[in-house]
């Protein structure tokens, strides 16, 4: 009986084809209840937060591109000859992906524009990653709830580079098996193991037969999958917790505003994945990306100069270019420090990043949720933070390319070399100081705002000849919007003494919270925002500032 | 660490308490929250004719992404694929690839442009708010997935029975190795295989270039010559495993500017032979500086002074590059006297 | 005229006519100057070495000696051949306006007549290599792949995989290898000018030097396709990263913007 019912519940022989489709559906899959939290899902208007949007379309599109690749490339080191259609090639020998890969690049028709958007694709993930996070970092969008998101995106950006740099090596090609030999010598630095991790990762001695076949396994299955996985793992994180958005007038702890996912967001995000494919792909059109067949197939006895990798692995190159050249020999063991120093700085430097969100919690010793955004201004020393890990970055960049710097600027390369080693220290420290103050700097002019009002630019002559500026106040929306952020005290070392008069002993990472949190929060670190009484003090007196 | 030591009233109000009620802008709170604004109109909201215009605007984007998969596919037909066009300011380029990237670019911008001017212009733009839900579950669900847990753990009796319990974790801890131990013949162990090269006594110094064997007079001061042992082919298998250790670098300078006596004693007549591998990570180094006897490594910038035992004048280079002893045979060929007598390229930790 | 004589007080005056008559002596320069050494004979050898040395005494002979036998300011030139004066002075690198680190690569202000010249006065202090003849450097004959592999093992460490030129210690560099002479290119590689090594026949032979300059003419000439679109300098991924993140990403980045960015609303009576 009870079949019957249902049946008929649902027998709405009058519906249209549509309806009747997705109550097919639902009878398996339960999409409606699905639908009923997300279809009208809102989410909040910020350019800033679509640079995630950015980063999972080029994903997308440098699967759809590889899938296209896979169909046509040959992931193997047999050497042959070459007989294409690329003259100054002819009779060359090489390996087949290289020879496989010339023929995409001239043979196949649309092949290289396909190439070229699958690489260029790859240079904007990268990117789109890296400023994603900087927008997540600074905006402190990181805390709480998110913290595990956080990790899964910068497990994301470490598997894209590793991905990146599996995927450029493939060709075979002089300037990645350039890399790869590198990568092969910083292996062999590391003690005790090296030497075995490199003959169980080459088949043997470098480069032997098999690098390429194994590169492409892990580049186009081990580290996809892992990564497409986060990325839906990520994405549903993103649905659960819901977005995070600016304070503004409405906009509160408790709740999102913005527009729905059905029609408005499906509309922008879905053209905006149209619109990133259609970016790429005018690039694949008129940009030249990694041009192989000038770079000649890789013999371990020839190199060209001007030999780097790929931006996203610029940094690392930077370590290791500018780590002077250590070596520690000792009961017939050498530790090879000027390569095994670079390969744990660079891992520990991207791992400093990883943990951030860890260690402001535990200065901070907040455990509430946060939903509304800090404005970077207003957190002036995980600001300074950030800055100065972009500038240590960014000085390590230029030093993974000193030598077209060295030529661009006329400059000599030992000194481009030694500017890193030393701006690798002073740099960060530098952009700590002047990051600090310029945010301090905006939290006072933030402070005269509120209280003084907005400088109306008219000039008024007062009766007994003074000249002033007129001062308009600001709308409610904007003194809220001015005043909405959270302001920490910093935390000090409770009593040392129990109600018991017995007294305890104070813990060394007790002293040291209070000492972090006095650097976050103490006075030196914020301007307290402007309160009622001070407000109410100076437009109560009619002042004409 | 846990929160309970930092008192609770040095973590600032929650925000959407910290001003007093939603909505309540008085005198008593300035900078209370105001709530959202009311909806402003656009345009095409209250004009039917600038709605009518963005319509067109929408739809005319989607015709141009449709005209554009159609030139798409006209190049990829009509056009061969190895003709070359001059395009101002790109210069040369092939011009299948760039029709096919123009085309296909425009057709997939014109859809997104398309769609997202639909959204911002015609598409209704009331803000909506949302309410937000505590991640944590609440008190009641808490104790009843503890007790749930606690109850099926109780009913598997894992802990009461410890040798099941032991025995079981043993067996999942050791069953992993089998995938460790299937992973040995990835590769041979290293052995000694980093320490030799094909280089011996007797072996000619084969010009890499002509394929002819050197004799002196080839090598002239200030010249650079690259050489491989004999008997190593380019089209042998193996090749590549074998100049990646044995490639030599070759220069002659006067044996009064050589400061270093073993060098001086391995040369021939003022003309060395280094290994080409450099010491750091292993490129193939090569760009000498014939007037310093400098020799730099263009991926790491080590900089060795050819001129004193090829020692590590700058860079992360660790130590000098191998130097092979050369002398010359009975025909007047070049040779070697034997192989390196240190291993080439980059250390590692048994090189000692 | 009259119009020239309101503008004659104008301030920049004096400038225009500063430059006009420096326009003018040098024109004149250019005009006169060099016909008259040109009257050289040279056909005959002897003739040819004796105007040489005119040149040389007044272009070369204060650096690289009276006799070409070198001062502390320029190295002998005793024994360099006629190939290395016709590189040095026909790229214009000589005469060096300062001694430096490297001597940089300038207008050429000889005649190829005076080169001449001055080649066989340098050619006669000592033997050394010849200038080339088109036969040796011409494109007929050589084998353009051949020519890239010799490049990648000789030449591409310094001036990168197409000749586009590289960094070396403390300031010096490998220059590009764009728009230069064939000629030139085969006497630098035979004599090692300044820094670069020499690459004598007994190291890279004739046919070898052949091929290396089919190479550079397929890839790096006038008419070298840039097949995939912008060569970006032909530098590889710095200039593609820094590409990708302007033009690529900044590109994104302004979409975004204009995605995320209220529509205008309707002004409010």
């Amino acid at each position: 009986m009870s079949t019957n019912t249902s049946t008929q519940s649902r027998s709405r022989g009058k519906a249209p084809a549509g309806e009747r489709v997705a109550d097919w559906a639902d009878g398996r899959l339960g999409i409606y209840s699905l639908a009923k939290a997300n279809m009208r899902k809102i989410f909040p208007d910020h350019w800033s937060f679509m640079l995630g949007e950015v980063c999972l379309y080029s994903f997308i599109i440098i699967i759809l591109t590889g899938v296209y690749l896979t169909l046509f490339f040959h992931p193997s080191m047999n050497e042959v000859e070459y007989h294409g259609s690329y003259i100054p090639m002819q009779g060359q020998l090489m390996s087949e992906a290289y020879k496989s890969t010339l023929d995409i690049s001239f043979d196949v028709r649309g092949g290289l524009l396909i190439r070229q958007i699958h690489h260029w694709a790859a240079v904007v993930f990268l990117a789109g990653m890296f400023v994603h996070m900087m927008r997540v970092f600074f905006t402190g969008a990181f805390r709480k709830p998110r913290e595990i998101n956080w990790l899964f995106g910068f497990l994301l950006f470490v598997l894209g580079m590793f991905t990146g740099f599996t995927g450029y090596s493939l060709p075979d090609d002089l300037l990645s098996g350039t890399g790869v030999r590198f990568t092969q010598g910083a292996i062999l630095s590391v003690p005790i193991v090296g030497t075995y991790i490199s003959m169980f990762l080459f088949g043997g001695e470098f480069p032997g037969d098999d690098m390429v076949a194994r590169f492409y396994s892990i580049h186009i299955l081990l580290l996809p999958g892992i990564m497409l996985g986060l990325v839906v793992a990520h994405l549903i994180l993103v649905f659960y917790h819901k977005h995070t958005q600016f304070a503004g007038p409405g906009r509160t702890n408790k709740n999102v505003v913005g527009m729905p996912l059905l029609p408005v967001y499906m509309a922008k995000a879905g053209g905006f994945f149209f619109l990133v494919f259609g970016v790429i792909a005018i690039l694949g059109g008129i940009a030249s990306i990694n041009p192989i067949w000038v770079l000649g197939p890789y013999r371990p006895d020839q190199v060209s100069t001007g030999a780097q990798p790929d931006w996203y692995m610029g940094f690392a190159e930077g370590l290791v270019r500018a780590m002077p050249g250590w070596e520690i020999n000792f009961w017939g063991h050498t530790l090879v420090l000027g390569v095994f120093v670079p390969l744990v700085l660079f891992g520990l430097f991207l791992a400093a990043i990883a943990v951030y969100p860890f260690i402001e919690s535990w200065v901070t010793g907040d455990k509430r949720e946060h939903h509304i955004l800090d404005r970077p201004r207003n957190a002036p020393t995980r600001t300074a933070l950030g800055v100065a890990w972009i500038t240590a970055y960014m000085i390590m960049l230029i030093g993974g390319g000193n030598d077209i710097v060295a030529t661009h600027f006329h400059l000599s390369i030992n000194a481009v070399t030694w500017f890193v080693r030393i701006g690798f220290f002073v740099g960060p420290v530098i952009a700590f100081v002047i990051t600090k103050r310029i945010c301090l700097g905006l939290q006072r002019r933030d402070k005269e705002k509120v209280l003084h009002g907005r400088e109306s630019g008219i000039i008024k002559r007062l009766p007994h000849g003074e000249f002033i500026e007129v001062h308009e106040p600001l709308s409610q929306e904007q003194l809220y919007t001015l005043t909405a952020h959270e302001q920490y005290q910093p935390a000090e070392i409770g009593p040392t003494v129990d109600e018991n008069g017995v007294e305890r002993k104070v813990k060394g990472s007790e002293k040291l919270r209070a000492k972090l949190s006095k650097a976050y929060y103490g006075e030196e670190s914020q301007i307290p925002k402007p309160t009622v009484e001070e407000y109410k003090e100076i437009t109560s007196g009619h002042g004409h500032h | 660490m846990s929160s309970q030591d930092i008192p609770e009233e040095n973590l600032p109000a929650a925000q959407d308490t910290a001003h007093g009620a939603v909505g309540v802008a008085d005198e008593k709170h300035p900078f209370a929250d105001p709530g959202l604004p009311p909806h402003e109109h656009r345009i095409q909201d209250v004009d039917e004719r600038a709605a009518k215009r963005s319509e067109r605007s929408v739809a005319l984007m989607f015709t141009v992404s449709m005209l554009a998969t159609i030139g798409f596919i006209a190049s990829f037909v009509a056009i061969p694929h190895d003709k070359s066009v001059y395009i101002f300011p790109i210069g040369h380029i092939n011009a299948l690839n760039f029709a096919l990237g123009l085309t296909l670019g425009l057709a997939l911008f014109c859809i997104g442009a398309g769609a997202v001017h639909w959204a911002r212009t015609l598409m209704s733009d009331v803000e909506v708010a949302d309410d937000r839900h505590p991640i944590e579950a609440s008190e009641e669900v808490r104790a009843k997935v503890h007790a749930d847990f606690k109850q099926g753990a109780k009913e598997s009796v894992i802990g009461r029975r410890k040798l099941i319990r032991n025995t079981m974790f043993g067996a999942l801890t050791l069953v992993p190795l089998s995938g460790v131990v299937l992973l040995r013949d990835l590769g041979p162990l290293p052995e000694e295989k980093l320490r030799h090269t094909l280089w011996s006594k007797g072996k000619l110094l084969v010009n890499m270039n002509t394929n002819e064997p050197l004799r002196p007079s080839d090598v002239a001061v200030g010249s650079l010559t690259f050489a491989k042992p004999e008997g190593l082919e380019q089209h042998d298998h193996g090749f590549q495993n074998e100049i990646a250790k044995a490639a030599l670098m070759i220069v002659r300078i006067q044996p009064d500017n050589i400061k270093d006596k073993r060098e001086l004693e391995w040369s021939h007549e003022g003309i060395v032979a280094f290994s080409k591998i450099c010491t750091h990570v292993g490129c193939p180094i090569s760009l000498y500086e014939q007037q310093t006897h400098h020799v730099l490594c263009p991926c790491h910038q080590s900089t060795f002074d050819l001129s004193d035992g090829a020692r590590v004048i700058f860079g992360p280079a660790g130590h000098a590059l191998p130097q092979l002893r050369i002398g010359v045979n009975d025909e007047g060929y070049l040779e070697a006297l034997g192989d390196f007598e240190e291993p080439v390229g980059p250390a590692f930790w048994e090189r000692g | 005229m009259k119009k020239l004589s309101a503008r004659r007080r104008h301030p920049l005056a004096a400038l225009v006519v500063l430059l006009l008559a420096l326009a003018c002596t040098g024109g004149l320069y250019a005009a006169f100057a060099p016909a008259d050494k040109a009257q050289a004979d040279e056909t005959a050898q002897s003739l040819a070495i004796d105007e040489g040395k005119k040149l040389y005494s007044v272009g070369c002979a204060s650096c690289h000696g009276t006799d070409g036998q070198g001062t502390t300011d320029g190295p002998s030139l005793v024994g360099v051949g006629a190939a290395a004066v016709d590189f040095q002075v026909g790229t214009g690198r000589m005469p060096a306006q300062q001694p430096g680190a490297q001597v940089p690569r300038k207008k050429n202000i000889y005649s190829q007549a005076e080169i001449d010249q001055l080649a066989a006065y340098v050619a006669s202090l000592g033997a050394g290599p010849t200038v080339p003849t088109k036969e040796q450097y011409g494109p007929e004959g050589a084998d353009v792949a051949k020519g890239g592999d010799l490049f990648r093992t000789n030449c591409a460490q310094c001036h990168n995989f197409t000749g586009k030129g590289g960094a070396l210690t403390h300031g010096k560099y490998a220059p590009t290898l764009e728009g230069v002479d064939p000629k030139h290119i085969y006497e630098a590689m035979e004599t090692g000018p300044q820094n670069m090594p020499s690459f004598p026949d007994g190291t890279l032979s004739a046919q070898n030097k052949k091929d290396i300059i089919a190479y550079l003419n397929a890839v790096n000439g006038e008419e070298s396709e840039s097949r995939g679109g912008l060569e970006l300098g032909g530098i590889g991924p710095v200039a593609e990263g820094l590409f990708g993140w302007i033009f690529g990403l900044g590109t994104l980045i302004a979409i975004a913007v204009w995605v995320a960015a209220r529509t205008a609303k309707a002004k409010k009576s």
